[in-house]
C-alpha cells in the first residue's frame, strides 16, 4: 500500500503549512474510492512546532491520524489540530510538570498508584515516542511514521493491550497518556489549537460555551439542539 | 523566627463553607476572627466570567480550582503489607484551594442524612443482631440525632438556596418528595428545577416497578433567591458546567458569594489569603492550644497567630494532617487499634451505574446542572429495605443525574467499542446525544484497616511528613454495589434501551480516575474518647479549644454527598461555641 509520512511529504513538497495532509496519508486510489469523501481542513493548518522535533511531530502526526481517522465525519487528527495541541501542552506548564507532586524517592508502583515515574508528561512522551520507534525498527525496521497505517494501527493495539513491551517506558502508560491528550486536543476549546473550526464539537452535536438553557431545559427534551456551536475562541 | 501576631479570639483554618459559617457565624456575635486560608481570593467576576469559565480543559481536566499536589498531597497504599507512594497527580477526588474551598466548585447535592445513618450501630444491632456487623467494622452512632441537627440542615438549606421538594413534614408525607426522608420542619428554600429528558424517562419507570422516585435535593437555584443574611442568588441556567467549576450566575449555593461576604462586612473579621497552616501551636501540657504556626506562600515569611480558640475548617483530609502533624489527639494504629486520629476513613464506592443507548430518543446531556437529578431512597434510607437479603450494612441510591455533557469528559459509547479509530468516532457521534446513565452511589462502611497516619518516607514542601492512605474496597461494598446495582439494571432494562452496559462490579479501589470528592472521617465525632477525636460539638477530646469542623468528623459515610450535615454540623458548631464555649471555655458536655 502506498504511504506517505509527513516526513516525505515535506521533503516533497518542502513547506510546511501543507493541506490534506490526511489525503495523502489516506490509502491507495482503490481504498479511497471505496470510502466516503474526507471533510476538507478548513483552513491551512499551521505544523509550527516548539516542543516536538520533525521525527518527533512525524510520530505524533502519524500517531494521531491512526486515533482520529479522516472520513465522512471530520478531517484526521493533525489537520484537526491535534497534533499542534499536544505540542503547546508539553511546551507549557503541563507538560513541564506543573501541578504534579515531582520529589522522591521514586519506584514503581500498582497501576491503582498512578503516575509514578521520575520523568515529567513532556519527558515521559519524548522518552515514549523514542521507545516506539525503536520498538518499530526492531519488529517492522521503520520508524512509526514510516509504517503503513495498518502496521501503525497494529503497533497501537499491541500497546493498548500489552502485547508490545517498550524498552525503559511502560508501553501501556504511554499509550493511554497519548491518547488521553488526543481526545483532550480533539474536544477541547480551539483556542487549545486543537478541535479546528469546532469540528468534534459539530460531529457530536456539542454546542459550546455559551450554555444558556434556562428554557431550552423544557423545550428540547427528546428534541435536537441544532446551532452552530460557539467557542472561547469565537467570542474572545 | 516567626513573627508572632496579636492573640485573637479565634483563629480559622480553612476558609470554605465550614470556616466561612464560622467565620460569619462568630464575627457577627463579636469574636475577634481571623481566618486563614492557604490559596487566593476569588470572586464570580472576573474569575468565574464567561467564556473562559467554559473551559473544560483548564478547570476540568487540569484542574485550575483545586489543591496543587506539587505542594502537598498524600501517599496511598491498599493495605499495611505494601509500599505506600505519592498521588502525584489530582484523580480520584478533587480538593478545593482558594477562598470558597470546594464550595466553589462542588455540583451542589445537598442531603440531610438518613435515621439509619445518625443512629448506625443502634439500628443493625437492633434490627438484624450484633452478629451481622462484623468485627473489623467500627461503626458507631452519630453522637447527635436527626431530630437535633434539624433545624442546623434547615439553616444550611436556606443559605446555599436549596431546591427540592420536601417528602416529610413533619411526619406528614408529600407527594413527589422523597417518601423515606426523615420529618423536616418546613419546605426547601426553593422548588426543585426542572427535569431532563433521561430523568423523567427514569422516574416513569421507577414509579412502573414500585419505587419512590423524587428531584434530588440540590444548591442550584430553580430561580433567582435572598437567602435570609440577604445575599442574593441568581437562577440556574442550565449550562452543564457546575462540578469543578465557579457558577458565573450566582446559582450555585457557594460561600464566596454568601457567607465569607457577611464575616467580611464585619470589622472584627479578618482575611488572610496565601497563608498555609503548618502546624496548631500547643502549650507544655499538650491539652490547650495557643494558636498556629503558618506561612505566607507569596513572601515565604513565617508567623504564629496566637488564638483562644483553634477551628480546623481545612479540607477532610487536610484537618486530618494537621491534627497529626500537630499532636492533637492519639494517632490511631491499625494494628494495635490503638489511638484515635486517622480512623474511619471512608470513601464513595460507584461503579454499579448502567449506561443506556436509544437509537429514537435525544437527551442533550450539556442542559445540565451540576446536582439536579430523579434519584430513589428505597435500597439506603428505607428502613423497609432488608439487608439480610443482600448480606451487608448500608444502600446505595440510585438516580439519573446527568451533570453535564462536556465533551473531554463525557462520550459514552456501546460496550464493545474501540476507544479510538473510526469505529471509535463513527460510535461517539451516533451516540453522544442517544445516551443515559443511571447511577449507583453506595455508602461505604469503616473497616480497622482503612486509616490514616503520616508517611515515614514523603514530604511536603514545608519538609512535613505527607498524610499517609491505606484504604481499599471490601467485600460489603462490593455486596452493596453488586446488590443495587441489579436493581437499577432491571430498571434500566424496563426503559427498553437499544441497549445498555452490563452494572459495573465493584474492584479495588484505584487512586487514578474521578471518582468523588467524598472522603470522610480520620477525625471521628462520638459519644467517648475511646472511640472518638471529636465530641458532639466538634471540639477535640484532648484539646478542647480545637474544633475540627467538616466530613473528617463523620464515622462512616453514607450513600449521600457530604455537604448537607458539614454545612449543618458547622451551624452547630458554631452555635456551640457562641453560644456556650464561649462563656465558659472548657469540654462541653
Amino acid at each position: 500500500m502506498a504511504h506517505y509520512s509527513r516526513r516525505d511529504f515535506l521533503k516533497t513538497v518542502g513547506t510546511v503549512g501543507a493541506t490534506g495532509i490526511a489525503a495523502a496519508v489516506g490509502g491507495d486510489a482503490a481504498e479511497a474510492q471505496s470510502r466516503p469523501a474526507a471533510v476538507p481542513a478548513p483552513q491551512p493548518v499551521s505544523h509550527a512546532y516548539t516542543f516536538l522535533t520533525a521525527p518527533e511531530a512525524a510520530f505524533i502526526e502519524a500517531a494521531v491520524d491512526r486515533f482520529i481517522p479522516a472520513d465522512e465525519l471530520t478531517p484526521g487528527g493533525t489537520d484537526c489540530g491535534v497534533a499542534t495541541f499536544i505540542d503547546r501542552q508539553l511546551a507549557g506548564a503541563w507538560g513541564s510538570g506543573d501541578r504534579m507532586y515531582m520529589q522522591g524517592p521514586w519506584q514503581k508502583g500498582a497501576p491503582t498508584q498512578g503516575y509514578q515515574s521520575p520523568m515529567t508528561p513532556a519527558e515521559f512522551f519524548r522518552a515514549g515516542i523514542a521507545a516506539t520507534n525503536a520498538y518499530c525498527r526492531k519488529t517492522l525496521q521503520k520508524e512509526f511514521d514510516r509504517l503503513t497505517a495498518d502496521q501503525q494501527v497494529k503497533v497501537l493495539q499491541d500497546m493498548e493491550q500489552g502485547r508490545a513491551a517498550l524498552d525503559g517506558v511502560p508501553a501501556q502508560e504511554f499509550f493511554n497518556l497519548l491518547l488521553a491528550t488526543t481526545m483532550q486536543g480533539f474536544f477541547a476549546d480551539p483556542v487549545y489549537g486543537g478541535n479546528r473550526d469546532k469540528v468534534a464539537w459539530k460531529m457530536i452535536g456539542f454546542p459550546g460555551v455559551i450554555a444558556i438553557y434556562s428554557e431550552h431545559i423544557k423545550t428540547y427534551r427528546n428534541k435536537k439542539y441544532d446551532v452552530e456551536p460557539k467557542s472561547i475562541l469565537d467570542l474572545s | 523566627m516567626p513573627t508572632r501576631l496579636k492573640e485573637v479570639d479565634i483563629v480559622i483554618v480553612g476558609l470554605g463553607w465550614t470556616g466561612g459559617i464560622l467565620a460569619k457565624e462568630l464575627s457577627e456575635a463579636g469574636m475577634r476572627v481571623v481566618a486563614l486560608e492557604r490559596g487566593g481570593m476569588r470572586a464570580t467576576n472576573p474569575d468565574f466570567a464567561i467564556p473562559l469559565i467554559r473551559d473544560e480543559l483548564k478547570y476540568a481536566v487540569r484542574n485550575a480550582l483545586m489543591q496543587n499536589p506539587a505542594r502537598d498531597t498524600l501517599t496511598f497504599r491498599h493495605s499495611q503489607a505494601e509500599r505506600a507512594l505519592p498521588m502525584r497527580q489530582l484523580g480520584s477526588f478533587l480538593p478545593g484551594e482558594g477562598l470558597g474551598g470546594a464550595g466553589v466548585h462542588w455540583n451542589g447535592v445537598t442531603w440531610r442524612w438518613t435515621g439509619i445513618d445518625h443512629a448506625l450501630r443502634s439500628h443493625y444491632e437492633h434490627r438484624y443482631g450484633k452478629a451481622f456487623i462484623p468485627s473489623d467494622m467500627p461503626v458507631q452512632d452519630w453522637p447527635m440525632t436527626y431530630a437535633e441537627l434539624e433545624p442546623y440542615y434547615d439553616r444550611f438549606e436556606r443559605t446555599a438556596g436549596v431546591s427540592g421538594k420536601a417528602g416529610n413534614l413533619r411526619g406528614a408525607k408529600q407527594d413527589g418528595g422523597n417518601f423515606f426522608e426523615q420529618p423536616r420542619d418546613r419546605e426547601y428554600p426553593l422548588p426543585a428545577l426542572e427535569n431532563s429528558y433521561s430523568q423523567m424517562l427514569f422516574r416513569d419507570a421507577a414509579l412502573q416497578a414500585g419505587y419512590h422516585p423524587f428531584p434530588r435535593p440540590c444548591a442550584n437555584a430553580s430561580r433567582a433567591y435572598t437567602n435570609p443574611d440577604g445575599s442574593r442568588l441568581g437562577a440556574c441556567v442550565y449550562c452543564g458546567h457546575c462540578e469543578r467549576f465557579g457558577c458565573e450566575a450566582n446559582a450555585k449555593g457557594s460561600p464566596h458569594i454568601t457567607v465569607i461576604p457577611k464575616a467580611m462586612a464585619q470589622p472584627t473579621f479578618e482575611l488572610r489569603t496565601h497563608s498555609w497552616v503548618t502546624k496548631v501551636l500547643l502549650d507544655s501540657t499538650k491539652k490547650k492550644a495557643i494558636g498556629v504556626a503558618y506561612t505566607d506562600v507569596s513572601t515565604g515569611e513565617e508567623y504564629e497567630q496566637p488564638a483562644a480558640i483553634v477551628a480546623l475548617c481545612a479540607y477532610a483530609i487536610n484537618n486530618v494532617h494537621l491534627m497529626l502533624l500537630s499532636g492533637i489527639g492519639t494517632a490511631y494504629d491499625p494494628v494495635t487499634q490503638k489511638g484515635i486520629v486517622g480512623r474511619n476513613y471512608c470513601y464513595q464506592p460507584g461503579g454499579g451505574g448502567v449506561t443506556l443507548f436509544f437509537e429514537d430518543k435525544i437527551f442533550n446531556p450539556f442542559m445540565a446542572t451540576g446536582a439536579f437529578g430523579m434519584a430513589l431512597d428505597d435500597f439506603h434510607a428505607s428502613e423497609e429495605f432488608d439487608r439480610s437479603q443482600m448480606g451487608a450494612i448500608g444502600g446505595a441510591t440510585i438516580a439519573v443525574g446527568n451533570s453535564n455533557g462536556r465533551p473531554i469528559g463525557y462520550r459514552p459509547v456501546p460496550a464493545g467499542t474501540p476507544r479510538w479509530g473510526a469505529a471509535w468516532k463513527k460510535a461517539t457521534a451516533k451516540w453522544y446525544l442517544r445516551a443515559m446513565n443511571i447511577g449507583v452511589t453506595a455508602s461505604n462502611m469503616p473497616n480497622r484497616y482503612n486509616a490514616y497516619d503520616l508517611d515515614p518516607a514523603y514530604k511536603n514542601v514545608f519538609g512535613q511528613p505527607l498524610l499517609r492512605l491505606t484504604y481499599n474496597f471490601l467485600e460489603n461494598d462490593r455486596k452493596v454495589v453488586g446488590y443495587i446495582g441489579q436493581k437499577a439494571a432491571e430498571i434500566a432494562r424496563s426503559m427498553k434501551p437499544t441497549s445498555m452496559t452490563n452494572p459495573g462490579t465493584l474492584g479495588d479501589y484505584n487512586i487514578v480516575p474521578y471518582q468523588s470528592t467524598h472522603n470522610t472521617g480520620g477525625a471521628i465525632m462520638g459519644a467517648s474518647p475511646k472511640d472518638s477525636a471529636v465530641n458532639r460539638y466538634l471540639q477535640s477530646w484532648d484539646v478542647p479549644n480545637v474544633f475540627v469542623v467538616g466530613a473528617s468528623a463523620f464515622p462512616h459515610n453514607s450513600a449521600y454527598n457530604p455537604t448537607g450535615p458539614v454545612g449543618a454540623l458547622a451551624y452547630w458548631t458554631a452555635d456551640a461555641i457562641t453560644k456556650r464555649f464561649r462563656n465558659r471555655p472548657g469540654l462541653l458536655t
